[in-house]
């Protein structure tokens, strides 16, 4: 436990605590863009044939969720969507590193997180259809709501880590928060609060940067002159870069890491280098500012095709898995945008619930005069 | 009854809050050994515990971001911003975060975080320690925003808003900390006046003067004097800015025909215009004249030597009575 009786911090073996655990600029790989497996000395993943090609149908299906999200935006049928193109493996491996009881803490963008934390995709169709600003209740699925303003969340998960201290849970089978965030988020305020908070108070945090190389139109050197994952040691605590189109070395570095955090050693920074391969958002133009090449070649390191060619090649899944995965996203797909068109809107008085947990008489009397006011209209068409 | 300062009036019923439930917490800059500047927390780190009485980084958006994960985790944490000029770095916390947080889970989430703010002047003090920032928050939806006035409202006050389970603003009067009277510390909470009400100060026929925080005593100060001149003047202590206790104010309005809101806030877009607003709007057949407002000037706050001719003082608000007589 960090916190003792009197809530002082235990101190590490190491004042940095770092632990033998500073990163590299080059990223942790375990499966190369080709599908090669490789190994590491401090990442030694044992994967059985099943679980690679679960991970394989959770990357597939969240792509797919995305493609049809992205369609609904294009037909009218959302405002706006925030692709995850390109950042699945980020997502999925961090994600299926979580145990029922840590909590993520996601951006706008973290589709591939929700559905790894078993929330239905229709639900997060809401939010860019405009029906409810989330509406998910957080602790049934251990996934806080979607936020959008940049980087807040970084602190929000920082404090529930210090939560669950108080709480004496922290321990072997301790729990943990990590917090998502983008490589822009890591030039706002709260987000280097966040690392000062988690550090001086060693609270069980993991932060996991999608560095996707851009924050719309802005490249990473607008952000930094250094890597991401070196900001951490400045903070005290580890960073490390990973392979963020690699969905074992994601799901490896994220299960180290938080299990670090869980078992009271404090915060990890992980930097999964990757790239948004999309638009920033449905509004966005990427072709105003950066080249085609730059995709082109990150499409030859695609986080999907990698897990594929590494199936095939190891004979660890048949044709039949593969027809069988993309046959379930076509009705993933299908499911989801009849979800949508289904979706009802709120009823007007909405606008007025949820606003307090206690009575308040300010709210009450708005909504009383709405209600009324459109009451007048029933009996106008009444009267017609 | 026992005579308290309205630091150790406030110091006491955070003690109240930290026995009574063992999730409430206190974050904040200087809470700890030092007891916070104003000495507001004195003594509670020592018989809490570090774990519970916590001195924070320095980072006011730090405080109230951890604050609600700590929230979103079951705790109940009370933060002390350390002068009401320091919140601002905050604001996005309290004001995107803190209260939409509720709406955003469709009422899954609640977020009983109270952020305690001294407020306003009249102190001496340099720039950003004398401001009055109460009408950004009651503007705010999400946001419960109280102010207490004196020292039996502090000790009562700071626990009703703990226990209530909205985010909530809790102004202190900084002027008044160490202004003294009776505070009845065996009674409970019940029977107290609930969070959300106006108090009736003082009562009286002529006019209704509404106040709250440091400008209540100014204002009870004012009724005496208006007195001595025969003018019956009610003061009402609003107490809680959002939601304000309009009924109490339109009853009050209603028997006197005349009103003068009072604070230091400047007076543009402040709590007394949206009062002056309401009140014309359902008291309008009542008034013998319009709604006239005693507050700061729409400037910043000046320095200090300047303070006493931007504040409302006793003068300030008879004129403003006198002047309801002048229609």
């Amino acid at each position: 436990m960090a916190v003792n009786a009197k809530g002082a911090v235990a101190a590490g073996p190491d004042p940095l605590g770092l632990d033998g655990r500073a990163g590299s600029a080059v990223p942790i790989q375990l499966l190369t863009p080709e599908g090669e497996r490789v190994g590491h000395p401090d990442y030694p993943l044992e994967v059985s044939a099943a679980e690679v090609q679960a991970l394989y149908r959770d990357l597939v299906l969240v792509r797919r969720i995305d493609f049809e999200a992205i369609a609904l935006q294009r037909q009218g049928e959302l405002g706006i969507w925030a692709s995850l193109l390109g950042q699945e493996a980020a997502q999925v491996g961090s994600a299926r590193a979580l145990g029922p009881r840590d909590m993520a803490f996601p951006t706008y963008r973290e589709h591939g997180v929700a559905w790894c934390r078993g929330l239905d995709p229709a639900r997060l169709l809401e939010l860019f259809r405009g029906v409810s600003h989330g509406g998910w209740d957080p602790k049934a699925h251990g996934l806080h709501l979607y936020t959008i303003v940049i980087g807040v969340q970084a602190l929000h998960a920082t404090g529930y880590a210090m939560g669950i201290q108080r709480d004496g849970a922290v321990g072997e089978d301790g729990e943990a928060a990590i917090a998502y965030f983008g490589d822009g988020a890591t030039s706002q305020g709260d987000v280097n609060e966040a690392f000062i908070w988690a550090s001086v108070t060693n609270a069980p945090v993991v932060f996991f940067c999608q560095n996707n190389q851009w924050a719309i139109s802005e490249p990473l050197e607008r952000q930094s002159r250094v890597p991401l994952y070196q900001r951490a040691y400045g903070f005290g605590f580890p960073g490390i870069r990973v392979d963020g189109n690699d969905v074992l070395a994601c799901l490896a570095v994220t299960r180290k890491a938080m299990q670090a955090a869980r078992e009271g050693q404090g915060p990890t920074l992980i930097e999964a280098f990757t790239y948004r391969m999309g638009a920033h958002t449905t509004t966005d133009d990427p072709t105003r500012y950066r080249l085609a090449a730059e995709l082109e070649s990150w499409k030859l390191k695609d986080p999907i095709e990698r897990v594929k060619a590494y199936l095939v090649r190891s004979q660890l899944a048949d044709r039949e898995f593969f027809e069988r995965v993309d046959a379930e996203a076509d009705q993933m797909g299908a499911r989801v945008r009849k979800s949508c068109l289904e979706m009802p809107d709120p009823a007007p008085l909405a606008i007025f619930e949820n606003i307090y947990a206690e009575p308040n008489a300010l709210i009450d009397a708005e909504r009383e005069q709405f209600a009324a006011y459109l009451d007048s209209f029933t009996g106008e068409e009444a009267a017609r | 009854m026992t005579v308290l300062t309205l630091s150790r009036a406030l110091n006491e019923g955070l003690r109240k809050a930290l026995e009574s439930d063992p999730k409430v917490l206190i974050l904040g800059e200087d809470v700890g050994k030092l007891g916070g500047v104003f000495r507001v927390t004195d003594g509670l780190q020592k018989d809490f515990g570090e774990a519970r009485v916590v001195d924070t980084p320095l980072a006011e958006s730090g405080i109230v971001g951890t604050a609600i994960g700590l929230a979103l985790r079951g705790y109940r944490p009370v933060c002390e911003i350390q002068f009401d000029g320091f919140v601002y770095p905050a604001f996005d916390q309290i004001v995107s975060q803190l209260a939409h947080m509720r709406l955003r889970s469709l009422g899954n989430l609640s977020l009983p975080v109270v952020i305690r703010i001294p407020f306003g002047g009249g102190i001496g003090a340099v720039e950003h320690h004398s401001e009055s920032p109460e009408a950004l928050f009651a503007h705010t939806p999400g946001l419960r925003v109280v102010a207490c006035g004196d020292p039996a409202d502090a000790y009562v006050m700071i626990q009703q808003s703990i226990r209530c389970d909205d985010p909530l603003i809790f102004f202190e009067p900084k002027r008044r900390y160490w202004d003294k009277a009776e505070v009845d510390m065996t009674g409970g909470l019940a029977a107290a006046v609930p969070l959300d009400k106006a108090r009736t100060l003082v009562s009286g026929t002529d006019v209704t003067v509404l106040a709250y925080g440091p400008m209540v005593r100014t204002c009870a100060e004012a009724a005496v004097a208006a007195a001595a001149d025969g003018r019956s003047v009610e003061v009402i202590d609003l107490r809680s800015l959002a939601p304000l206790d309009t009924e109490a104010i339109f009853a009050s309005v209603r028997r006197t025909g005349r009103c003068v809101v009072v604070h230091e806030a400047a007076i543009s877009g402040g709590i007394g215009a949206e009062i002056a607003a309401r009140v014309t709007e359902e008291c309008f057949y009542h008034l013998e004249a319009p709604v006239l407002r005693v507050c700061g000037y729409s400037t910043p706050y000046p320095p200090s030597r300047l303070e006493e001719h931007y504040l409302p003082d006793l003068d300030r608000v008879l004129d403003g009575v006198d002047r309801t007589f002048g229609y």
